[in-house]
C-alpha cells in the first residue's frame, strides 16, 4: 500500500513538473469563461427581454431553454471535458514518448499499480480540471446572470450537486484520457483521435442518433450523452429533437466508467505490459 | 556502504519473431569487480541487460541479482542502480524534478537527489530543463538516476557513449571507485579499447550467444598462438616444420606457425640442421583476441 501511495504521488510530481496541466488548464478557463459568460449573457437577455426575440431568431425563443443557470454551469462539463481527456492521454502517452516508461519500471517494476496510480492521479486532476471550468461557467457564467437579474440558483440545493456530479465526470473523463493513452501509445494519434471524436464524430453521431427513437437510446450511451446524463444539463440535450429520456446521472455515471475501465484494461494488455525496448 | 549480489543470467534466450537475439546466454557477475559486457552492435547487450532489469520479458531462463528477479526486488533501486540509454526524461522537466520523481516513487530522501547530482558534476545544472543538456550532460544524468538508491549493484550500458575525453577519465576512475567499495559493477561496450582500462573481468557476446567469459588477462591467451619463424633458408624451415607435423602460413616477416611453444620450434629447426634468423612470440593485441573472437567481419 505504501509502494502504491509513492507512486501516486509520484505521479502528481510528473504532472506539475511541467508545463502542460497550467497551459491546458488556462486554455479551459478561458474557453468555458467565454462560451459561459457570452451565452449567458445571450440567454438571459432574451428572458429578461432585453434582447428581443424578434431580432434574434432563435425559432423557439426563450422558452425552449428551459432553466437557464443548469445550461450556463454545464459547459464546464459538455463542452470542458476534452481537456482532462487530453490531460490524461498525453500524461500517458507522454511516457511512451519521452521513454520515461523505463525509469519509472525500473524505480516501480510493479506495472499494474503504476498504471493504477497513473489513474487515481490523473481522476483527482480532472476533478481539479473540473473546479477551474466551474469557476469559469459558475463564477463567470452565474455573474453574467446575476447581472441580468436572472437568479443565478447559487442558494439552490440542486445546483450544487450539479456541482458535483461535475467534478465526478471531468474525473471519469481524465481517466478516460489515461487507457486511451495506453490503448493508442502514439501521442499525435492519441491527440488526433481525442479531438476527432469528441469535436466531431461524437456530435454528429448524437445529433444522427437522436432523430430515431430505437438509435436514441443507443446514442444515450455515448461517453458525451453518458457524461451529460451524469451532470444532468447540456446544451446538447436541450437540443435533442426526438426528446428520448436521457439515462439516470449514476446510469451516465457507470457508462462513463465503464468507458475508463474498458479502454484501461485493453490498453495495460496491448502495451502497458510489453517489452519497454 | 552497500554491498553488491551476484548478478546471475541462467540459461537466458530471448526470441524476436522466430530470430534468437540473445540464444542460452548464462553468465555470473561478481561485487567488487568491473565486469565488461562486450560485443558488437546488435549483438544482444542491451536486450539482455533490459532482461536483467525486468524491462523485457525473456523467452526462457531467468535473470537474478543474488537468486531474486528485478520485479521481486523489495526495494529495486535501492539494490540495483541502472542507467540505460541516455534519452528516459521529459525534455521540459529539470534535472531536479526528473530525479525528484523517481525518488519519490522508490521511497528514496528527497536529499539524495542534489547529491547524486554533485557526485556527478551537474550540480550546477541541476535547474536546467533536461532538454537543453548535452549528450554527455544525458549521460551522467543517466548516471545519477542509476547512484540514486546509492545501490550495491550497478548495470551501466554504453554508459561512455558520448563523454568528452575528461568524462571518460572520469568515468574509469568512478568505475574503480565503485567496485573497491565492494559494489557489483556490470559496464556494456561494443569496443573494448573504451573499458580496457577499466574491467577486471569480460563476457563477450556475438549474435546473442556467449564467446568469452574470464579476467581480461584471459583474451591475451585465447588469441590464436602463434609464432613468428624465419630462416635464410625458408624452403628447409618449410620442410623441417612439415615433417613434424607443426602447421604454419607464410607471414609478412616469416612463417607463422601455428604453436605458441617456440621451444619446440628451435628444436625443430636445430634437428634439421636449418638455421633461423628469427626465433618469437607472435603477441595479439586484447583487440585482435576480441575481433576475432566476435567475427571481426561485423561493424564495430
Amino acid at each position: 500500500m505504501t509502494t502504491f501511495l509513492r507512486s501516486v504521488s509520484a505521479e502528481f510530481a510528473k504532472i506539475f513538473t511541467t508545463r502542460l496541466w497550467w497551459i491546458l488548464a488556462t486554455v479551459l478557463f478561458c474557453y468555458i469563461a467565454l462560451l459561459a459568460g457570452g451565452l449567458g449573457a445571450l440567454f438571459a437577455g432574451i428572458q429578461t427581454g432585453v434582447i428581443s426575440t424578434d431580432t434574434v431568431n432563435t425559432g423557439g425563443g426563450a422558452a425552449g431553454l428551459g432553466s437557464i443557470p443548469p445550461l450556463i454551469y454545464s459547459f464546464a462539463s459538455s463542452v470542458g471535458y476534452v481537456f482532462p481527456v487530453l490531460l490524461g492521454a498525453l500524461a500517458t502517452t507522454g511516457e511512451f514518448r519521452h521513454q520515461t516508461l523505463t525509469p519509472t519500471f525500473l524505480a516501480t517494476p510493479r506495472r499494474g499499480m503504476v498504471l493504477g496510480a497513473k489513474t487515481v492521479t490523473l481522476t483527482l486532476i480532472g476533478a481539479g480540471f473540473g473546479i477551474v471550468a466551474l469557476a469559469a461557467s459558475v463564477g463567470i457564467g452565474g455573474g453574467v446572470l446575476s447581472a441580468f437579474g436572472v437568479d443565478a440558483l447559487l442558494q439552490d440545493p440542486e445546483t450544487w450537486l450539479m456541482v458535483g456530479r461535475t467534478l465526478l465526470a471531468m474525473g471519469l473523463w481524465a481517466a478516460i484520457g489515461v487507457g486511451l493513452g495506453a490503448l493508442v501509445p502514439n501521442q499525435v494519434a492519441a491527440i488526433v483521435i481525442v479531438l476527432a471524436f469528441t469535436q466531431f464524430v461524437e456530435p454528429l453521431l448524437r445529433v444522427a442518433a437522436s432523430f430515431l427513437e430505437v438509435t436514441a437510446k443507443i446514442g444515450n450511451f455515448l461517453p458525451g450523452a453518458a457524461s451529460d446524463a451524469l451532470v444532468g444539463a447540456s446544451i446538447f440535450t436541450t437540443a435533442n429533437p426526438a426528446g428520448a429520456a436521457p439515462l439516470d446521472w449514476w446510469q451516465g455515471g457507470l457508462v462513463l466508467l465503464g468507458y475508463a475501465v474498458v479502454a484501461t484494461v485493453i490498453g495495460f494488455a496491448v502495451s502497458w505490459q510489453k517489452d519497454v525496448t | 556502504m552497500p554491498t553488491g549480489t551476484v548478478i546471475e543470467f541462467k540459461n537466458i534466450t530471448k526470441r524476436f519473431g522466430g530470430v534468437a537475439a540473445v540464444n542460452d546466454l548464462s553468465f555470473t557477475v561478481e561485487p567488487g569487480r568491473v565486469t565488461g559486457f562486450l560485443g558488437p552492435n546488435g549483438a544482444g547487450k542491451t536486450t539482455s541487460l533490459r532482461i536483467l532489469l525486468g524491462l523485457v520479458g525473456a523467452s526462457s531462463g531467468t535473470a537474478t541479482f543474488g537468486g531474486v528477479r528485478y520485479r521481486n526486488l523489495p526495494h529495486p533501486l535501492r539494490t540495483v542502480g541502472a542507467a540505460l540509454e541516455a534519452a528516459s526524461f521529459h525534455p521540459s522537466r529539470t534535472a531536479r524534478n526528473h530525479l525528484g520523481v523517481y525518488a519519490i516513487a522508490a521511497g528514496l530522501p528527497r536529499t539524495r537527489v542534489m547529491e547524486v547530482l554533485t557526485q556527478v558534476g551537474l550540480a550546477a545544472h541541476a535547474a536546467q530543463r533536461v532538454g537543453g543538456y548535452s549528450l554527455g550532460m544525458r549521460q551522467r544524468l543517466g548516471l545519477a538516476y542509476a547512484l540514486l538508491g546509492d545501490p550495491g549493484v550497478l548495470v551501466l550500458d554504453e554508459p561512455i557513449n558520448g563523454l568528452d575525453p575528461e568524462g571518460i577519465r572520469w568515468i574509469r576512475g568512478f568505475l574503480r571507485e565503485m567496485a573497491a567499495e565492494g559494489r557489483t559493477v556490470l559496464v556494456s561496450s561494443h569496443l573494448l579499447s573504451e573499458v580496457q582500462q577499466s574491467v577486471d573481468d569480460v563476457v563477450i557476446i556475438a549474435r546473442g550467444e556467449l564467446v568469452h567469459l574470464g579476467p581480461l588477462s584471459s583474451l591475451d591467451a585465447t588469441a590464436s598462438p602463434q609464432t613468428v619463424v624465419d630462416s635464410p633458408d625458408r624452403d628447409a624451415l618449410a620442410a623441417a616444420l612439415t615433417a613434424a607435423g607443426i602447421a604454419f602460413s607464410l607471414g609478412r616477416t616469416g612463417l607463422l606457425a601455428a604453436t605458441p611453444d617456440a621451444a619446440l620450434l628451435g628444436h625443430v629447426a636445430f634437428t634439421a640442421g636449418v638455421e633461423l634468423s628469427a626465433l618469437h612470440r607472435q603477441r595479439a593485441g586484447l583487440e585482435d583476441a576480441f575481433l576475432a573472437l566476435v567475427g571481426g567481419s561485423h561493424s564495430l
